[in-house]
């Protein structure tokens, strides 16, 4: 980032470099030092023959992206160390937790579990780009916000993300019902009762929004 | 197994977008092509690094495989429709609801929202030790680890064991066979269709696969004929967890009573034999029983009988016995002991 003598002086800009962006930033520098190198090793010996590009356009939280990625890379990694969206996290790696989940056309998926070059004409939303544009957050966050609905937190972008998509197919369930839309989910701090507490009054809210 | 390593080997994928296309592609690449469907069996398999197919072949854009149509008298599932979907259709909920109860308690929603019928039948075992990719019999191997005094073995046989003790771990599988259900293969010389029975294959036939689909062959579809439409359905799974779990073991039964007497049925029993079990000597013995307690009773008799447990699955025996007499008698019939 250009600095003047000016800001460096007052420290203007170091303040608004946040530790959040600071982070994305590296990642994003890194992402695209790794890409190139991946490039430089396989060309010269797999991809040469194969078919198809490398370089697809994802659908991610309502932006079309271009991304680099590699056939065998799942979308939970390119989520995550590609396009900087960390709010998807990666707890098992193996479909057995469900930190990793997003929607996938509106259907909730474990991304650590998909290949990102199968999700190319789909569309993918995480925890970042469920708030609408004005930055309001979704009736669930919301509530999750109001009710204090998790401990650690690890686990919550899953869970928001599994009720979101269980609520807009079954709008009005009830808690055993929704406990069941949630069940391929773990927490691990077994937060369960406040976090169905949470869900709850998110449907509650998404009921009457 | 759960631990998270880099990036998956890297492998060719190659996205046909009919099922014709991949037909040709695995021709092609033969015994060098994995298929994928849902891809949840698969990842695992490539994660871990034991298998390491060159060519990965990606069904997820097929949609001539996907759906549930309806077919002479029965309906015909695409091998690639979401066991969701399967769970919500409303011809299947109406006429086929066993059916729609064993995909429902497949592992966990998220799963059930990717993983596809056709791959859930024709998934590999889930014996951690030729999972952990140990060089077992079904591995090509010459040893099996399971079956040994300090194996742990609690999932495994007590039916069928040739070497291999693992079982098949689907939950579909017993409510297709208790449908009557034929898989509809596309191969290099045309189209067969076997019997849901028939496509699995036990360890003493083919130690390293768990059905008979062979390289170069594809799954299409999965027929349900109305046969049994309609008939007084039992399903049930025993876990240890309600989530995620594979079954410790599983039952399904179809039968069309009247006057309250056994008219025709169809029995099937899962993960107590490395392929998924018809019962069809209880079948002809209870046809023409009363469907009551007595010929439950007797039933579970029979069905145990023969049964080798291991170290740590002696426990499946009175499992099965219960089980299938729930399947013919119902659980609200008598007390269970």
């Amino acid at each position: 980032m250009p600095e003047t003598s000016e800001q460096a002086r007052t420290g203007e800009t170091s303040r608004k470099v946040t530790r959040r962006k600071f982070i994305l930033g590296v990642i994003a520098g890194g992402g695209a030092i790794a890409a190139a190198s991946y490039k430089l090793i396989t060309s010269a010996v797999h991809w040469q023959a194969s078919p198809g590009e490398r370089l697809i356009t994802l659908d991610v939280n309502g932006m079309r992206r271009r991304v680099d990625v590699m056939r065998q890379e799942t979308l939970a990694w390119t989520l995550r160390y590609k396009m900087g969206l960390t709010g998807t996290k990666l707890g098992c790696d193996r479909a057995e937790c469900g930190a990793c989940t997003v929607l996938i056309d509106d259907i909730p998926q474990y991304s650590c579990s998909v290949l990102t070059h199968t999700v190319r004409s789909r569309k993918v939303t995480t925890i970042e780009g469920l708030a609408s544009p004005d930055g309001k957050l979704h009736p669930v966050q919301q509530a999750v916000m109001d009710k204090q609905g998790f401990q650690c937190g690890f686990c919550m972008s899953g869970f928001i993300l599994s009720a979101v998509g269980f609520l807009n197919a079954h709008p009005h369930p009830g808690r055993a019902e929704l406990a069941r839309g949630v069940s391929g989910n773990l927490c691990r701090c077994q937060d369960y009762n406040k976090i169905l507490d949470a869900l709850m009054h998110g449907a509650e809210k998404m009921g009457r929004a | 197994m759960a631990v998270i390593r880099d990036v998956m080997p890297a492998f060719d994928l190659l996205q046909p977008t009919s099922a014709a296309d991949a037909h040709k592609l695995l021709q092609q690449h033969g015994e060098q092509a994995w298929i994928m469907a849902g891809g949840l069996d698969s990842l695992d398999w490539l994660k871990d690094r034991i298998k390491k197919p060159k060519v990965l072949i990606d069904l997820s854009g097929v949609d001539e495989l996907k759906g549930i149509r309806t077919s002479g008298d029965g309906i015909e599932i695409g091998a690639m429709t979401t066991l969701t979907e399967i769970a919500n259709s409303p011809v299947i909920n109406t006429r086929y609801s066993v059916l729609s109860e064993a995909v429902s308690v497949v592992a966990s929603p998220q799963i059930r929202n990717q993983g596809t019928l056709g791959g859930n039948v024709s998934q590999d075992t889930r014996c951690w030790y030729y999972r952990g990719g140990w060089p077992c019999y079904r591995a090509g191997g010459n040893t099996c680890y399971a079956d040994t005094p300090v194996g742990r073995n609690r999932e495994h046989a007590i039916f069928g064991a040739n070497r291999c003790v693992a079982v098949h771990p689907s939950d579909s599988v017993p409510a297709l066979i208790a449908l009557g259900a034929k898989f509809v293969l596309l191969t290099p010389k045309g189209q067969k269709v076997v019997d849901a029975e028939d496509y699995f294959v036990g360890p003493e036939i083919d130690i390293t696969n768990m059905t008979v689909l062979q390289p170069g062959e594809l799954l299409t579809a999965i027929r349900i004929p109305s046969t049994w439409a309609g008939a007084r359905f039992y399903f049930e799974k025993i876990r240890d967890r309600n989530v995620w779990d594979f079954p410790l073991m599983n039952v399904a039964s179809a039968m069309f009573v009247s006057g309250g007497v056994i008219d025709r049925i169809r029995l099937a029993v899962s993960a107590v034999a490395p392929r998924p079990m018809r019962l069809k000597h209880v079948e002809r013995a209870v046809t023409g029983k009363p469907a009551e307690a007595s010929t439950g009773e007797m039933a579970g008799r029979m069905a145990v009988e023969g049964a080798i447990p291991l170290q740590f699955n002696a426990y499946k025996i009175p499992l099965m016995r219960n089980l299938v007499k729930r399947a013919i008698a119902g659980v609200q019939e008598s007390s269970w002991t």
